[in-house]
């Protein structure tokens, strides 16, 4: 007879055998993510300084907005939310992430459509593009901060000897196109995740379909509306999002290639710099927990708009 | 096999193509090699290709103020960091992706979802809890920082390898008597090593590359790591900044990199892509 309960006996081994294996992950996470998060959000709502960490108290909203009439009778405003240096940043790091992922998607899924093509050398090509992803973003903006110099830099003598410019511009230093060598440099660096990410998508799609349209005769354009993208699109729209969380935090590219200029500053930036640079703890604090807020937005509408199956379970 | 002329343009058209990827993409690199061999006021004159061989950058480096210290901290906290997410990932993805229990889904997610975590969301947190710990301005503040991402990272991709290893493996060890622990150990260990390497390396990468945490936790330049170190590097006076000696540190801590991933190309792109893209 089979034993019913030594099975069930098993199961049951199995299972908490699954919870002693899991909670030290579990504690783990906790201690370095959800505590600390609990507590950036709760030094948001006191006026906790550097050198004073437990001698903050409770404050409510007044680090994100907060009404004060003066005996004059008129009502200032203050906080976060009224700060036009936080708008700034809110708007730089916006305008970042959109066309940085713009082009990342679009020059990834091109190389990644070169390199799914035979040819010889494409073993090198890829180990090529591999290079920018493997140096390490504060190395990538101290070469480029080099290469964009306004005066010894090797973009300006190129764009001056092909005659696109007439003399060399500070890419870094001007507030123009401070922007503009950030993308860059970014654009430069990721380009080679997004192609990777989208190369595997492209060979998921089976080879025969690629046949039987060119035996139809269908033209290599349309080909790729109507059956390269739609297959592609859910590999496309992972890296997408992996992408724009990436670029919505970020730091230290800006920190290193553009200090302190406004025409770059991001959240994350301005966010370090109250808190840590000038001792507005509470206040950096309420700045971070607003940026974790719209990540947070953001990703719930992505994930509910786009119905990307992160887990990728129960579509094998 | 003859080609017609439009054929030909399309052939060189597509090789021009993947010279320009090539290029823009090794360009830089090429660089600042190229800078970091020059010496003196050469570096101040543009030129394509190499003209001079001069090793004062990385003599200047290496017997510099602490940039050595910094290689070695780097070294120690990203090996470290690693070993431990290891540890904790081995058995959190065998549960994970071979025991059926409720809220196995949401549990992922959340995991995924933290990686994905804006860290400047937590460093205020994270400040307090280090100082609280004694641990500020030594390397454990980072080792217990980037468990934040090196850990999700190595569970979701382990138990995304996990759950592809056949089933029958693991029925024969369970018929036969094993333990959850035994089977972790003798039967999936010999399996997983190629995953553990790649996995490993990835998470290397991260902390060897990161530099919030590492601005932040730190405060003395013996406690720097090479991210930190380079990008602070100053010179002699406040206007001067020294190229040279940066694009030696610079290629000094990148060429074991790229080294490392160009070997590892195959496992590294696998690794990456098993992140996301399943569907």
């Amino acid at each position: 007879m089979f034993d019913f309960s030594k099975e069930l006996d098993l199961e049951a081994q199995r299972r908490r055998a699954a919870f002693y294996f899991l909670a030290p992950m579990i504690i783990a996470l906790f201690c370095v993510a959800a505590w600390p998060l609990l507590r950036t959000i709760y030094f948001s709502f006191t006026d906790t300084s550097l050198t004073n960490l437990y001698g903050g108290e409770w404050i409510g909203f007044d680090n994100y907005l907060q009404r004060r009439e003066l005996s004059s009778g008129r009502v200032i405003w203050r906080g976060t939310l009224v700060d036009p240096a936080w708008w700034n940043a809110v708007w730089n790091t916006v305008r970042f992430s959109v066309i940085s992922v713009f082009f990342e998607t679009v020059f990834g899924l091109g190389i990644a459509l070169v390199l799914n093509a035979e040819f010889r050398g494409r073993g090198w090509v890829r180990a090529a593009i591999l290079i920018p992803w493997a140096i390490p973003t504060i190395v990538s903006a101290k070469m480029w901060a080099w290469m964009l110099n306004d005066q010894f830099g090797i973009i300006n003598d190129i764009l001056v000897r092909i005659g696109i410019l007439e003399r060399g511009i500070a890419w870094t230093a001007s507030i123009d196109t401070a922007m503009t060598a950030v993308l860059i440099v970014d654009i430069w660096k990721t380009t080679p995740f997004m192609a990777l990410l989208c190369l595997a998508g492209l060979q998921m799609i089976p080879r025969d379909i690629y046949e039987a349209a060119k035996i139809d005769g269908v033209h290599p354009l349309k080909v790729f509306w109507k059956i390269t993208l739609p297959l592609v699109r859910p590999a496309l729209m992972v890296a997408v999002i992996f992408r724009m969380l990436d670029a919505l935090r970020i730091f230290d590219l800006i920190y290193v290639l553009t200090p302190n200029s406004k025409a770059t500053k991001t959240m994350s930036v301005i966010s370090r710099e109250n808190l840590i640079d000038f001792d507005k703890f509470a206040y950096g604090s309420a700045q971070s927990t607003l940026l974790f807020a719209i990540i947070a937005i953001f990703v719930s509408l992505y994930i509910w708009l786009g119905k990307v199956n992160l887990s990728g379970e129960g579509n094998q | 096999m003859t080609r017609t002329p439009w054929e030909w343009t399309r052939l060189i058209g597509f090789y021009a193509l993947v010279v320009v990827i090539v290029v823009i993409s090794i360009f830089p690199f090429y660089y600042a090699i190229l800078t970091s061999f020059k010496s003196g006021t050469a570096i101040f004159e543009i030129n394509y290709l190499p003209v001079d061989f001069s090793v004062q950058n990385y003599i200047t480096v290496m017997t510099g103020r602490n940039f050595i210290r910094s290689v070695i901290n780097s070294v120690f906290i990203s090996g470290v960091t690693v070993l431990l997410a290891l540890f904790l990932a081995v058995t959190a993805s065998y549960a994970l992706s071979r025991v059926r229990f409720r809220g196995r889904s949401l549990l992922l997610i959340t995991i995924l979802g933290v990686s994905m975590f804006p860290q400047i969301a937590v460093l205020a947190g994270l400040f307090e809890l280090i100082r609280f710990l004694g641990i500020y301005n030594t390397p454990w503040a980072m080792v217990l920082s980037y468990t934040i991402f090196t850990l999700p990272f190595t569970v979701w991709v382990l138990t995304t390898f996990m759950r592809d290893l056949p089933i029958e493996i693991e029925e024969a060890a369970i018929i036969d008597g094993a333990t959850p622990w035994n089977i972790i150990t003798k039967v999936f260990m010999p399996l997983l090593w190629p995953a553990l390497v790649t996995t490993g390396l990835l998470a290397f990468i991260g902390a060897w590359n990161e530099f919030l945490f590492a601005l932040t936790f730190t405060i003395s330049e013996t406690q720097r790591t090479v991210p930190v170190a380079i990008a602070l590097l100053s010179g002699a006076s406040e206007q001067e900044i020294p190229w040279g000696p940066i694009m030696a540190a610079s290629v000094i801590v990148t060429v074991p990199l790229v080294i490392l991933v160009l070997i590892f190309q195959r496992k590294i792109v696998a690794g990456l892509t098993a992140g996301g893209v399943k569907g």
